[in-house]
């Protein structure tokens, strides 16, 4: 099932490992293809959601999929991070089908959905921690992340006393321990106040610069200049 | 090798090819059918020690066979859906369940019918019935998971799962069934052992079994082409059949 | 960028029976409640029934064994429904690790504090049903070796089920099907017991069903849970 378009992709992903083979400097002036999109189709109870969409995400990338609701973007971001199986396309990573390769993919992405997956049996921290643990990134400074994210003399309290924003921060504050260089973010910005919104901003724009890509779908501005954005816009099909 | 099979899997193609074999069937399940119910019910000789009441053997052991051979099919379909995603044979197994359940419950309500002469009562603890009975529960589990979903491609998937792990626990269901059947029972019911049957029931037989897995074909083949037509009411082909035949 | 792993499968397991167990114990009445309604329905028979103690022995292995199905039924639905609902399913699915180290792990938790306490129990019960004395060991084992089963094959059908509004009725629908072979061989072991022959033949039989659910359930639930969240 290889459509012309298909080939191209994967030739221009091959073209760029082949020039990374030749200079092997990790500048970060070229751009590696992270994730590509390949023919993707969607179909939710009998709707089309979106059909044969190609695309493809390097390093340094920030993406905002835009569209009114039920366009689809939830959809696609869990197409992308391999929860959901398109109709028909495929998803690479590193010219690779992600389904097939879930593993080495999963732990080169970071996604956070609608819902924040804090359990309200467990403290902050507790949750913080699982939730760092389970992706294999660094627990011992679990505490200190929660300053970032405002949560400082929370740390001891039952999740289910805490607030939606406040379970949304536990949430986000893996961003700050990620090592992983895919973020796939499901409207982070949900319940969080302005100088919450400024701050994530910033660590996308710090995530983007070290070589990582943001995919995030938000009905907010984002206040980046317009060249460090790029946009994936979804229409509203009626069939 | 199976490169032949390529256009099949098409399911504009399959609707039609199946479109053009339902005459076929129709006319094959019907006289047959005719044939056989006829030879079945007055032709062929009563049986010396249960007499005409035997005749409910020429429905309830063809319908026994086959709803447990319309699991494995419904199985083996769903196995090459969730191996291949092949979304044709989702639609099979999503048109064989019902009737499959059908078949069994013809099944298990025949040989109650049969038990009332023979035993004396409608229901007997018997290990074929037995079985019968979890096996109608388990078509039931799978149509009822199949509705329980809004989308119809997971619906497919997850029905496809749970018919998979049926057919891993028919054979256990079956043998511990029939070994505490054999545990309880002591000498009560002897067992219904096949009597080497005679030629003049065993042509009716074979006629009888027939048609009705023809008939079962004919219904699985109209519920297959719904199904296509229903997982498939986006695309352009059924929009133009839509139009070109206008909607019933 | 360099992303190191240094999450080994084994400490994955721990990390998720350790927080499923936390879980557990901070929401105690998920695993009072459906051991209270284990020791109801065992007392709901004699009631039914008529106290004599003979008949009361005779049936003894089928109540307990079909009310420790009921009971496992009901505790069911917390295996996975509280995790999808609020997202910690997918990120579990996200995670760098098999599926199938995950569901292991969340499964031997639900048996931790479903399944053991009803073999602790059992005894008891044992007692208010005149079970004969032969057959307490008979009743342990079988329930040590069965109880993992009901579990191991629960998970396939609540994680058929977890996306589902109403799937409650559903799953006892699926899954109860699933049980009869366990019933069938349990009970017998236990009736076996109490004429005093042996009943190894049976209880193997529950072990082979044991291992076998142990190394291909949690497979049917990783795939189940994949088009639950889809």
């Amino acid at each position: 099932m290889f459509h012309k378009f298909g080939i191209k992709i994967i030739q221009k992903v091959i073209l760029l490992a082949n020039s990374q083979n030749i200079q092997p400097s990790n500048e970060q002036t070229d751009k590696q293809v992270l994730l590509s999109a390949n023919e993707l189709t969607c179909i939710r109870e009998d709707r089309i959601l979106f059909e044969a969409l190609n695309f493809s995400v390097s390093s340094g990338d920030i993406i905002q999929v835009e569209g009114p609701n039920g366009s689809g973007k939830t959809s696609l971001l869990r197409i992308l991070a391999g929860l959901s199986q398109p109709y028909d396309g495929s998803v690479l990573f590193q010219q690779q089908n992600i389904v097939d390769h879930a593993d080495a993919f999963h732990q080169n992405l970071l996604y956070l959905g609608h819902l924040p997956g804090v359990k309200g049996e467990m403290t902050a921290q507790e949750n913080l921690a699982f939730n760092l643990a389970l992706h294999g990134n660094d627990v011992s400074t679990a505490e200190e992340t929660l300053e970032e994210v405002n949560l400082l003399g929370f740390e001891d309290a039952l999740a289910s006393h805490l607030s939606a924003g406040q379970h949304r921060r536990i949430a986000l504050a893996r961003l700050w321990q990620s090592i992983a260089p895919i973020w796939i973010l499901d409207e982070p910005f949900t319940a969080i106040d302005k100088r919450g919104v400024n701050t994530l901003e910033q660590l996308f724009l710090a995530h983007a610069q070290r070589g990582g890509c943001v995919i995030l779908t938000t009905h907010q501005d984002l206040s980046f200049p317009e060249d460090k954005v790029k946009k994936i816009t979804l229409d509203y099909r009626f069939y | 090798m199976w490169k032949w099979l390529h256009p099949y899997a098409n399911p504009e193609v399959s609707y039609h090819f199946i479109g053009k074999l339902l005459p076929w069937l129709a006319k094959i399940t019907m006289t047959l059918l005719a044939i056989g119910m006829v030879w079945a019910l007055v032709f062929a000789p009563a049986d010396y020690q249960q007499g005409d009441s035997f005749r409910i053997f020429y429905i309830h052991v063809p319908t026994a066979i086959l709803s447990m051979s319309i699991y494995l099919a419904m199985a083996s379909a769903a196995f090459c859906s969730l191996v291949w995603q092949f979304r044709l044979a989702d639609a099979s197994a999503a048109a064989m369940a019902p009737v499959g359940a059908v078949i069994t419950a013809i099944a298990l309500f025949t040989g109650a019918a049969w038990g009332k002469p023979m035993w004396g009562t409608w229901w007997i603890w018997d290990a074929r019935l037995t079985s019968e009975l979890v096996l109608l529960f388990l078509y039931l589990g799978v149509i009822a998971l199949h509705n329980a979903f809004e989308d119809k491609n997971l619906a497919g998937k997850a029905a496809g799962i749970l018919s998979l792990v049926g057919v891993v626990n028919i054979p256990i269901i079956k043998y511990s069934v029939e070994w505490w059947n054999t545990l309880h029972q002591g000498a009560t019911v002897s067992k219904m052992s096949a009597p080497s049957m005679s030629m003049e029931m065993f042509w009716p037989f074979v006629i009888c079994f027939l048609a009705i897995a023809m008939l079962v074909t004919f219904v699985i083949s109209i519920r297959f082409r719904t199904e296509i037509l229903a997982r498939n009411s986006m695309r352009p082909w059924v929009r133009e059949l839509i139009t070109a035949e206008g909607i019933k | 960028m360099k992303t190191d792993h240094n999450l080994s499968y084994k400490s994955a397991f721990s990390l998720i029976i350790k927080r499923d167990l936390t879980i557990a114990f901070r929401h105690r009445d998920d695993i009072i409640n459906p051991l209270l309604f284990f020791i109801i329905v065992v007392t709901l028979f004699p009631l039914g029934i008529g106290p004599e103690s003979t008949t009361l022995a005779r049936i003894a292995p089928g109540i307990i064994w079909v009310a420790a199905l009921l009971s496992t039924l009901l505790s069911l639905d917390r295996l996975f429904k509280s995790d999808h609902e609020d997202g910690s399913l997918e990120q579990m699915m996200l995670s760098p690790h098999p599926i199938f180290i995950l569901v292991l792990a969340k499964i031997i938790a639900h048996w931790l504090v479903t399944g053991l306490p009803l073999i602790f129990i059992a005894p008891l019960l044992a007692v208010l049903l005149h079970l004969n004395e032969n057959s307490y060991g008979a009743l342990m084992l079988t329930l040590l070796l069965g109880t993992p089963v009901l579990s191991l094959l629960g998970a396939i059908g609540v994680a058929l089920t977890v996306g589902i509004k109403k799937g409650g009725v559903l799953l006892s629908l699926l899954v109860l099907p699933l049980y009869i072979p366990i019933l069938i061989f349990a009970t017998s072991a236990i009736d076996t017991a109490a004429m005093n022959l042996p009943y190894s033949g049976q209880l193997a039989i529950i072990a082979a069903l044991f291992f076998g659910s142990l190394t291909l359930a949690p497979f049917a639930v990783s795939a189940a849970l994949k088009v639950s969240t889809n």
